[in-house]
């Protein structure tokens, strides 16, 4: 078995008395597509920023090829976020580019010449993969919702990081524009070689998407003080194994489709 | 149809725009002509002649004590000050403001200081500049800076605070460091509110420039007004008024046109419309 990326020792995390999440003891191997979905409030966020290093575990420890994972965000994870993903006041070009530019000139965070030329060919080819090309030169403001997510994710891959994370990349698009930005990340994901975590709201898309699905719930509530306990991952399904999925999950589903369809 | 309802055409919008204007023209002109009717030599309301010649006299021909074209020696000397205190505001506003909206040992080192400072009174210390910088140039130019200067400051610490922290994140996980950061992601952004904020401080700027001009100065629009109130000449400070008026429209225009210019990201179609 190859060695695991990405490794969660005992991992609780804490505000104060309030537990958010407790007992956290997973392994992920490079490749894998993690989804994690669960209610709202039960933690999903705090353990992406844990991961993207912008807040600390309270107990236990989170290891990154063996080592302590960093405290800061850098450029082995990239992220895509829900919105606010592109600097509006660069083009889609520029936006890709910007990643280029600041590994190559720490003063000024931007090229010229040739070097330049050479960064904007990349980028110009990772705006066509992701299927953007012909916007290459529009501000994120003219971009649709989906092209604007697009754009996130082009930026974010030009750095070639190799763990990715989205948190509720797809929350705000439209119901067709979703279903072609699934097509989109599962390319990619394969074709790199990504570790990709993924929060979401729809079940479904964390199940057709993800190779590995994290469910999170607090097993142990405690009626007079809800913060006693922490939500843990109650459940660990590999997509990829025959397994059936277990009557709760599946009932799980079909509950949050036939409250979609209610809607 | 409803009030709130019913809109002007284009015409009618611009003979609407005009109108109050007509009216205050006309009022003034029907009130200046009952005055002088009574007495000939009245200079509160002077006729439309005499400002002509006002106008005349202190644009178009040589003063007989100095020799000098008072209204543009006026003018160039008012506009260096402003736009010398207003241009150093702007850049202190902007890297102070930036540096303590980006980090927070910064921001708690200074932000105190700055907010206590914008808390006084400039006129207030306006002695104390006079004593310290003496009565030249300097002083006029401090007194403009000390009361715009924390006003740009604290809003440029606001808008910089105020970027979406995804944008900072996403901009780590680039490889960026923090100097990059702030020149690559938060200084473009913060430009153009940094223009909305000095437009709006305009006003201000001209405040103190007039006031201190008043108080001492050889030279100066705000001086020449103060100056010419002792013979109540009103032919003379009324075109003054309204050339300040005019100046004043002006560079909020210019900023306006430099502004939509320099950052189509911002006023952009698309973009949540910033005007």
């Amino acid at each position: 078995m190859s060695k695991a990326i990405i490794e969660i020792k005992q991992v609780w995390k804490e505000y104060g008395d309030h537990v958010v999440l407790e007992k956290l003891n997973l392994n992920v191997q490079a490749g894998e597509f993690i989804s994690i979905v669960g209610a709202s409030g039960c933690g999903k966020t705090s353990l992406l920023n844990m991961l993207l290093g912008t807040e600390k575990q309270s107990r236990g420890s989170i290891l990154l090829d063996g080592k302590p994972m960093p405290q800061e965000p850098n450029a082995t994870r990239g992220i895509v976020f829900q919105k606010y993903s592109a600097f509006p006041h660069l083009n889609a070009l520029e936006n890709v580019m910007l990643g280029g530019e600041f590994a190559s000139s720490p003063l000024l965070g931007k090229v010229f010449g040739n070097e330049r030329k050479k960064l904007r060919e990349q980028a110009l080819e990772m705006l066509t993969a992701v299927g953007l090309a012909d916007a290459a030169l529009r501000y994120p403001s003219e971009l649709s919702g989906g092209m604007q997510q697009r754009l996130a994710i082009a930026q974010a891959l030009i750095k070639e990081p190799r763990i990715l994370l989205l948190d509720e990349p797809f929350g705000a698009l439209d119901p067709g524009i979703r279903k072609d930005m699934h097509k989109l990340i599962r390319e990619l994901w394969k074709k790199r070689g990504l570790t990709v975590f993924m929060i979401t709201h729809d079940l479904s898309e964390g199940f057709s998407l993800g190779s590995r699905v994290w469910v999170l719930d607090k097993p142990r509530i405690d009626p007079h003080q809800p913060e006693r306990f922490g939500a843990q991952v109650v459940y660990d399904i590999d997509i990829n194994s025959e397994h059936k999925l277990s009557n709760s999950i599946q009932s799980l589903i079909e509950k949050q489709q036939a409250a979609k369809v209610a809607v | 149809m409803r009030l709130m309802n019913s809109k002007p055409s284009r015409g009618m919008r611009l003979a609407l725009n005009l109108l109050p204007f007509v009216i205050l023209l006309i009022i003034y002109t029907l009130a200046s002509d009952a005055r002088l009717l009574e007495n000939p030599s009245d200079k509160l309301l002077p006729s439309w002649s005499s400002f002509a010649d006002a106008v005349q006299r202190m644009a178009f021909e040589p003063s007989k004590r100095t020799g000098e074209y008072l209204l543009w020696v006026d003018s160039a000397a008012s506009l260096q000050r402003l736009l010398l205190g207003v241009g150093i505001s702007a850049f202190i506003g902007l890297i102070v403001g930036v540096v303590s909206g980006m980090l927070p040992l910064f921001r708690a080192t200074f932000s105190p200081l700055v907010t206590a400072i914008s808390l006084i009174p400039p006129m207030a210390i306006l002695p104390i500049l006079f004593i310290v910088f003496g009565l030249g140039e300097l002083s006029k130019v401090m007194l403009i800076i000390i009361g715009i200067c924390p006003i740009l400051i604290r809003d440029l610490q606001l808008r910089t605070q105020s970027l979406p922290k995804e944008q900072l994140l996403k901009a780590q996980t680039l490889g960026a460091n923090s100097w990059q950061i702030m020149i690559r992601v938060v200084l473009p952004q913060v430009l153009p509110p940094l223009v909305s904020a000095v437009r709006l401080t305009l006003g201000s700027a001209w405040l103190f420039l007039i006031a201190g001009e008043a108080i001492a100065a050889t030279e100066g629009l705000g001086y020449r007004i103060f100056l010419i109130r002792r013979y109540l000449a009103m032919d003379v400070i009324l075109p003054y008024v309204l050339w300040i008026a005019v100046l004043a429209f002006l560079m909020d225009t210019i900023l306006r046109l430099i502004s939509k210019r320099a950052f189509p990201w911002y006023h952009g179609r698309g973009a949540d419309a910033h005007e």
